[in-house]
């Protein structure tokens, strides 16, 4: 009897079931054997972003390393719901200090490791958005000046959240906040990727919790590199954007397929590698589902915040060339 | 060997000698000596492996100290003034989470008005940031205090500031007997860490602890300051066994049993105060002085125990509690409620503490002449122009 093959139709995209794929393209968290970094039982939301985030990219750093890695947690949700005393999610070496220090202290942890010859240990430093962009900012310049052997990364949910959804410096134009009640005015907010770039450190990458295979791999790829590695994931947060929790992933999508958040990889300063726009929609499909923009939509529409956004957008998709384009002659 | 040396020079190479493992630099006046001199020591290889970390901020400093001191690292830093200032939240941070970092305080004044001279306003400001605090008054002692600040720290799982005045000391050369590698090797052994981030054994470090457990954390940050009060002086003695010389402790009473009056200080002035009372006691007078080495924790007992006999206090403060007075004062008396105390604010600012000003201070104090505070060689003709 002739064996029956399966097609697997999907196989190269990132799309495919665990299962179907050889064991050695399979993601890190279909690995019965995953460190399972932030493992149950901590306080997160439903459908929270940032710990569905933390640890994709922890369980792959832990692969990557061999088990050989030590985390240093900002302040902010990820660190709050993860370690009510006397409990702790945490199955790495984890560190929280302060709010604004997390760059440094993995410094110093990484020159006490290379002081001690523990040079098989590696140190990952992590945040939020506004423990990144805002006020540890300074801290985080001097790692990558330094090109401490540290990877940095950023858990951008667009806001304070933990102390109750405030404006920070990453909230995207028109989103409200507790403080920013009529929508963010500012425009673009800073971009710290291209400000990591800007250091000229040997790895910068985004990725989005939309596609996570790409996250895991990015967090893989960062270990490859020595020196101070930046990565900037998008991570939707349902309490403060005002979405289901079950939209998370969706959410996340629309924010890539938008425009809205380029995801690309730099190395030395210079994007080696966007992810292209399969799909291009407008950005009022990603605004529109989300609570925090609901004002732009309401009795009197403000087609001029929303073309303002598409704007900024357009301009993501021509400096990143995220969709491909055919030149007609 | 007994040397010509500045006494930031001092501190560095002492400092070198207790092998420090990772050491933060950030530049300010009038610390900045000491970590240039251990750059040059890193960098020559003597120090090897010691980590040298140029960051971007005191709050950096001491952020890269916490990690290196939680990584198992011994971990070493310098700051003054603002600096200090600059790095506060992560000073209660260090010593909440136990971790046993050296660091030296040039003690500086804190603007506005801005002054790089010497004061203690800033070491002072952080009395309450559950470190340890020496006050050198010499720079033999400075460096001394540094070796044993390791064993204290390490001892204890407890920070320790080493506060010495900026350039009345830092800048001041003089003949130093730095210890010596076979004399620190002896004393002070290789750190080892209560805990650790290590992959082969995972631990949480800094959870949040809630209503239900946090007075009792602070509780045991207390009682580990109490035992500070016994580790602090059984390694000033074993200092003086390895080291054939006395530096450190808790307190250092001079001339106060049986005297009347008793001036209690801290730092450099010590000095010049111990020559005023030589002076005054040739001419019949009863003086002592008494020099607080430990002010955190504050050595209740010993003070108390050294002031037993005297029949008024005085302190001389180089810092201002601005709305309250004296610092130390507020201390000494929950030492000796029921004396009289005067406070004494002086060499503010880096202004000079002179034996004349002091002889006029004290034959003042002790005919009962000074107003509870008292605030050495103020020019009342400025002042009072501006309050009227
Ligand atoms: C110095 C300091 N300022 C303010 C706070 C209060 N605070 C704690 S977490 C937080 C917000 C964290 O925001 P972000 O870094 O974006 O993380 P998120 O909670 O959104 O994941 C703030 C403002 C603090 N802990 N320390
Ligand atoms: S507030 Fe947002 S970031 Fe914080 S736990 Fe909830 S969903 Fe996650
Ligand atoms: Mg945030």
């Amino acid at each position: 009897m002739p064996v029956q093959r399966i097609k697997f139709y999907q196989t190269g995209s990132f799309a495919v079931g665990n299962r179907l794929l050889d064991p050695d393209q399979r993601s890190v968290q279909a690995d019965t054997e995953r460190t399972n970094s932030l493992t149950m039982g901590h306080r997160a939301c439903q459908g929270c972003g940032e710990a569905l985030g933390a640890r994709y990219v922890l369980d792959a750093v832990m692969r990557a390393t061999g088990n050989h890695a030590v985390t240093v947690n900002a302040t902010g949700c990820l660190e709050v719901f993860s370690t009510p005393f006397p409990e702790s999610s945490w199955r790495v070496p984890w560190l929280h200090s302060l709010f604004g220090n997390a760059p440094a202290v993995a410094t110093g942890v990484a020159a006490a490791l290379k002081a001690k010859g523990r040079t098989d240990v590696r140190v990952v430093g992590q945040g939020g958005d506004g423990g990144t962009v805002d006020i540890g900012l300074g801290c985080l310049s001097g790692m990558f000046e330094r090109n401490d052997d540290v990877l940095y990364v950023c858990y951008d949910n667009g806001g304070y959240m933990n102390t109750g959804v405030q404006r920070s410096g990453a909230t995207p134009h028109g989103a409200v906040t507790t403080t920013t009640p009529a929508g963010n005015s500012f425009r673009q907010g800073k971009s710290l990727p291209l400000i990591a770039m800007a250091h000229r450190i040997p790895y910068v990458a985004t990725a989005t919790v939309a596609d996570l295979r790409d996250l895991e791999y990015k967090a893989t790829r960062a270990m490859e590199f020595h020196g101070a590695r930046y990565l900037h994931v998008l991570v939707p947060c349902p309490l403060g954007w005002r979405t289901a929790s079950s939209e998370t992933i969706q959410i996340a999508r629309l924010a890539t397929e938008t425009g809205s958040f380029p995801v690309f990889e730099a190395v030395d300063g210079e994007v080696t590698d966007v992810t292209r726009i399969r799909r291009l929609r407008p950005v009022e499909d990603y605004l529109r589902p989300q609570g925090r923009f609901a004002h732009l939509f309401g009795d009197t529409p403000r087609g001029d915040v929303i073309s303002s956004i598409q704007a900024e957008a357009d301009r993501n998709i021509r400096t990143f060339g995220l969709v491909e384009t055919t030149e007609v002659s | 060997m007994r040397s010509q040396i500045e006494g930031s020079r001092a501190v560095a190479e002492t400092v070198a000698r207790c092998r420090p493992e990772v050491v933060c630099a950030y530049p300010i006046s009038p610390q900045t000596h000491i970590v240039e001199a251990l750059s040059v020591l890193v960098a020559s290889g003597e120090l090897a492996p010691c980590e040298f970390v140029n960051v971007e901020s005191e709050f950096g400093a001491m952020s890269v100290a916490i990690g290196a001191s939680a990584a198992g690292a011994r971990a070493y830093t310098a700051t003054a003034s603002q600096g200090l200032l600059y790095m506060a939240e992560a000073l209660y941070n260090a010593s909440g989470l136990g971790l046993p970092i050296v660091m030296t305080v040039a003690n500086r004044a804190i603007g506005a008005p801005i002054n790089i001279w010497n004061d203690h306003s800033d070491s002072m400001s952080q009395r309450d940031s559950g470190w340890i605090q020496l006050y050198a008054e010499t720079n033999q002692e400075a460096a001394d205090l540094h070796v044993q600040a390791f064993r204290i720290a390490e001892e204890l799982s407890l920070p320790v500031m080493v506060c010495m005045d900026g350039f009345v000391l830092t800048h001041a050369v003089e003949g130093i007997d730095v210890p010596s590698q076979e004399q620190v090797d002896a004393f002070l052994p290789p750190f080892g860490p209560q805990q650790v981030l290590d992959p082969d054994d995972p631990m949480t470090i800094g959870a949040m602890v809630g209503p239900d457990a946090f007075t009792e954390v602070r509780y045991l940050a207390h009682a580990k300051h109490l035992r500070a009060l016994e580790v602090i002086p059984r390694v000033a003695d074993e200092f003086a066994t390895t080291f054939w010389r006395s530096s450190g402790g808790l307190v250092r009473p001079y001339g106060c049993l049986g005297a009347d009056t008793v001036v209690v200080a801290l730092g450099s002035v010590l000095g010049t105060v111990k020559d005023t009372v030589d002076e005054l006691r040739a001419e019949g007078v009863s003086i002592g002085v008494l020099g607080l080495t430990t002010f955190r924790p504050f050595p209740y007992d010993a003070v108390r125990a050294a002031l037993r006999g005297a029949r008024r206090v005085v302190v001389l403060e180089r810092a201002l509690a601005a709305g309250m007075g004296g610092i130390v004062t507020a201390d000494v008396c929950g030492s000796v409620p029921d004396k009289p105390i005067t406070t004494v604010i002086a060499g503010l600012g880096g202004r000079p503490v002179t034996k004349k000003s002091l002889r006029g201070l004290l034959t003042d104090a002790v005919a009962d002449r000074l107003e509870p505070l008292t605030f050495l060689d103020l020019k009342h003709d400025v002042v009072e122009r501006e309050l009227s």
